[in-house]
């Protein structure tokens, strides 16, 4: 019989499951961003004000109220958490184009995994600092929705460790994404695949708008990270949230499990 | 002292693809020793190491390092060893001193220890004073001992060099020399590649000559030169591109002879008097230099090809 | 007659251009239309439904207020990262310009052929994006080649300002700020999404001394075949001016770095 605790564990690959030094990966981003670096960071928090701003002072009078899911919302309420979860996405994809850079270019991987270090180890620490610095940016966002009157309810604050699965699925899956690129052009074809998951994921309007296409939206990851912070910041909560989850984890594990095979295959020679 | 060597490989080899890079190879060293890897670009020592440092699995022989099989415990060998790979591998995103530290702390070496560990390192490799320079304006030699400086810092019992000094000029590779010298008289076990025959006299107690992938002798460099090439050696130049017509001119003077596109070699125990035998004959080259035998002549021997080309 | 020296250093740069034409073409087209689709067509649905919106927009439906200005949005996104990154390269990773500057090229000469360079990315981007018009009945208009050589003004505007100061830069540190603060705000406050009218006034006076908002007026105005004639002049007239000072300073900038 296979338990469930024992899931992961089939899943995932060796290199993974022996990974005991992810938090070094951490160290040295720390070490890089002492140097300056912060201020890349820190000035990212501007970026949602001025999203935030823009709707709340544009598009807002543009649009007027809209109705999902049986409430009435006012546009900036229904549009601020998609955006939050977009971001989320962004961020990890934006923190994947440097892996490419240090697999590739930097080469900082081959002296890490000289030491007793492991693939899994810079694969989790990868993805684990990605969703580290996502989540800086999620708090930043959602205490400028807060600023701008754009939660609902208390319950927004749940929105955050949310915000912190998105980053870490998508990081996951875009640095395995990476780790089969070959050059610079290859990165051409991200925002083609990013774009339409950024306008079709029930991100600007009703999932009900899409009528009968409603399953391709639910086909896009980011959706169910959508759906989910968007109810939660109306208060509500829902069974249908565990399925949304799901797809979130069940990313995260399918990137993780293809980055260190990869690693190891690009590296490991 | 244990009687079980560092390194054991019987049989080894790495392909890459169809493509075999190590065909076969048997090496043994032991602790303490200062082993060496000649041979031309493409012989295989990059693969070799890169087997023994745990970071590129076999595809087939045997291996073992510390008794230790690499495809199962690479992590507990990586831990007890010191890499300089042939390519510095240092982190452009960080100062020296930060990659020293870092690099502590990858083998859970307490920050503190990593501090007092990378001063006393950048000491040794005489970089304090660019301890917190970032790697980039480096030149190729500081780069080099920065590496080196990083592979000591969990002080390795096994210390892997690939061609420590390839690219530096002469200067700098003097100053690398005398620190891995040092570290030999510590007791650190050695293992570099070069293909500078200077350098593997210099600094191998034993060595092993590849070619193709395989071993095509071993010893000690002074018991290879009198086993492979005669004491001294005496190269001719004849005016640009007549090497090859003249060389039937002094044919059969000293045990052997080489023609090379730029030279004309002639192995005897005794040179003066060889060139004293080519004047006899008549044979008017542009110059003649007479020298002791070195490894470059074993390997030219045993593949009838020049080491570096 | 030889080529002229700024066309060579353009030259080079297209050849690089060429192993890559083909995904970069595809994103020129795919996304603005992608863009069309989601944000012109639903979020107008919503716009359109709305109230007043059509005064706001001075008649216009929504997709064909927000369509046109894509063509200015894009040419600036493109151009701009395109003096970024790769400018620095030139310099420093690949530096090709050392290289350019040790034959007899001036470094003037490398500055304009850059900027060429950068136009005609504009252009390319610009295309894209008509192209995706044409699939759309509101905006397959005769006015769009001409809004395809106003973004591609509006595109050099950026990229010439941008590509003097990164002359002077060893790091490629200030370019996330510069997306930042310059080129994000712009993307999102410059009139592209809605009339600047719903902007604080100083805001309005902020968005208006900006080239980007220039570009949108117009774009938009050439492809709803609004253009009159006293308001094109000031806005290619002001873009014109950032695109002469910014080579000038460009000029000057490799000039210095290029040591000569
Ligand atoms: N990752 C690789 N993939 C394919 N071929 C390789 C790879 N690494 C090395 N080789 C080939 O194996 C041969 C031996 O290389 P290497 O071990 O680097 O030699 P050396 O270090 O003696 O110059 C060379 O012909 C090289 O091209
Ligand atoms: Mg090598």
């Amino acid at each position: 019989m296979m338990t469930l605790a024992e899931l992961p564990l089939r899943i995932l690959p060796p290199a993974v499951l022996a990974a005991r030094r992810p938090h070094r990966m951490l160290e040295r981003q720390w070490i890089v961003n002492r140097r300056g670096g912060w201020m890349i960071v820190l000035t990212g928090f501007f970026e949602p004000l001025f999203y935030l701003l823009s709707i709340r002072i544009g598009f807002g009078g543009l649009v007027g109220d809209v109705t999902d899911g049986g409430r009435t919302m006012p546009y900036a309420e229904f549009v601020a958490p998609a955006l939050f979860a977009s971001s989320a996405m962004n961020g990890s994809i934006y923190e994947a184009t440097n892996i490419f850079f240090k697999l590739k270019y930097e080469k900082t991987y081959d002296a890490v995994l000289a030491t007793p270090m492991t693939s899994g180890d810079v694969a989790l620490g990868e993805m684990l600092y990605a969703t580290f610095r996502g989540a800086l940016y999620s708090v930043a966002f959602l205490i400028t929705m807060w600023a701008l009157g754009m939660t609902a309810s208390i319950w927004a604050i749940a929105m955050l460790p949310v915000a912190m699965l998105v980053s870490f699925a998508f990081s996951a899956v875009a640095i395995a994404g990476t780790t089969y690129m070959r050059t610079w052009a290859d990165f051409e074809y991200v925002p083609s695949l990013m774009l339409p998951m950024f306008l079709f994921s029930a991100t600007f309007y009703p999932l009900s708008s899409y009528g009968d296409w409603q399953w391709v939206v639910q086909l896009s990851p980011l959706y169910h990270g959508v759906a989910v912070v968007r109810g939660l910041n109306q208060g509500e909560w829902a069974w249908s949230y565990l399925a949304h989850v799901s797809v979130l984890v069940a990313m995260a594990l399918w990137g993780l499990s293809v980055t260190a095979r990869r690693i190891d295959h690009l590296l490991l020679k | 002292m244990s009687t079980t060597p560092l390194i054991v490989a019987r049989g080894l080899v790495k392909r890459f693809g169809s493509f075999t890079a190590v065909d076969g190879i048997d090496v043994e060293v032991h602790r303490g020793e200062s082993f060496g890897f000649l041979g031309p670009n493409g012989a295989g020592k990059s693969s070799t190491m890169r087997m023994i440092g745990c970071v590129s699995p076999r595809t087939d022989g045997e291996l073992r390092i510390f008794d230790m099989d690499p495809a199962t415990q690479g992590k507990q060998i990586r831990a007890r060893i010191g890499v300089v790979p042939q390519a510095d591998q240092l982190d452009e995103q960080l100062t020296v001193q930060d990659n020293l530290m870092l690099y502590g702390r990858y083998f859970d070496l307490p920050r503190a220890e990593c501090r007092r560990r990378a001063a006393e390192l950048l000491e040794f490799v005489q970089l304090t004073d660019r301890a917190t320079s970032k790697i980039e304006p480096l030149s190729g030699g500081m780069k080099r001992r920065v590496t080196i400086a990083r592979s000591l810092v969990n002080e390795p019992e096994l210390l892997l060099l690939d061609e420590p000094t390839t690219g530096l000029d002469p200067q700098a590779r003097h100053v690398l020399w005398d620190r891995l010298y040092r570290l030999k008289q510590r007791g650190v076990t050695l293992v570099l590649t070069t293909h500078y025959m200077d350098e593997a006299e210099q600094l191998c107690d034993r060595l092993v000559v590849m070619d193709g992938g395989r071993i095509v002798a071993e010893g000690s460099p002074r018991s290879l030169i009198e086993q492979h090439s005669t004491r001294e050696v005496l190269e001719l130049r004849y005016p640009a591109g007549t090497n090859e017509e003249r060389a039937p001119d002094v044919a059969g003077i000293g045990d052997r002879s080489e023609v090379l596109p730029d030279r004309v070699l002639i192995y005897a125990h005794d040179g003066e008097a060889a060139l004293a035998e080519v004047h006899a004959r008549g044979s008017r080259p542009e110059s003649a230099l007479v020298r002791r035998s070195s490894l470059e002549d074993v390997f030219l021997r045993l593949t009838g090809r020049s080491l570096v080309d | 007659m030889s080529t002229p020296a700024p066309i060579r250093v353009w030259e080079s740069h297209f050849r690089l251009y060429r192993t890559i034409w083909r995904s970069n073409v595809m994103g020129a087209f795919v996304q603005p239309f992608l863009y069309l689709l989601g944000m012109g067509l639903g979020v107008g649905a919503l716009v359109d439904r709305g109230s007043g919106s059509a005064e706001l927009l001075d008649g216009l439906t929504y997709f064909q207020f927000l369509a046109p200005a894509l063509i200015a949005t894009s040419a600036m996104m493109v151009t701009s990262a395109e003096a970024m990154w790769p400018v620095l390269g030139g310099f420093k990773w690949q530096s090709g310009y050392h290289a350019a500057a040790a034959t007899p090229l001036s470094p003037g000469e490398i500055a304009t052929g850059v900027g060429l360079w950068h136009a005609t990315k504009a252009l390319i981007a610009g295309s894209g994006v008509a192209v995706a018009l044409v699939f759309f009945d509101g905006t397959r208009s005769p006015g769009l080649p001409l809004a395809v050589l106003f973004g591609g003004l509006t595109g050099v505007a950026f990229s010439s300002a941008i590509t003097a100061w990164t002359a002077t830069r060893d790091e490629d540190r200030s370019f996330p700020t510069i997306n930042r603060f310059v080129i994000t705000p712009l993307f999102l406050f410059g009139g592209a999404f809605y009339p600047i009218d719903q902007l604080p006034e100083w805001l309005q006076w902020v968005a208006k001394a900006t080239p980007l908002w220039h570009g949108v007026e117009l774009t938009r105005n050439a492809v709803n075949e609004q253009l009159e004639w006293d308001s094109t002049a000031v806005h290619v007239g002001y873009l014109s001016l950032f695109v002469v000072l910014g080579w000038l300073s460009a000029r000057r900038s490799f000039a210095k770095r290029l040591g000569r």
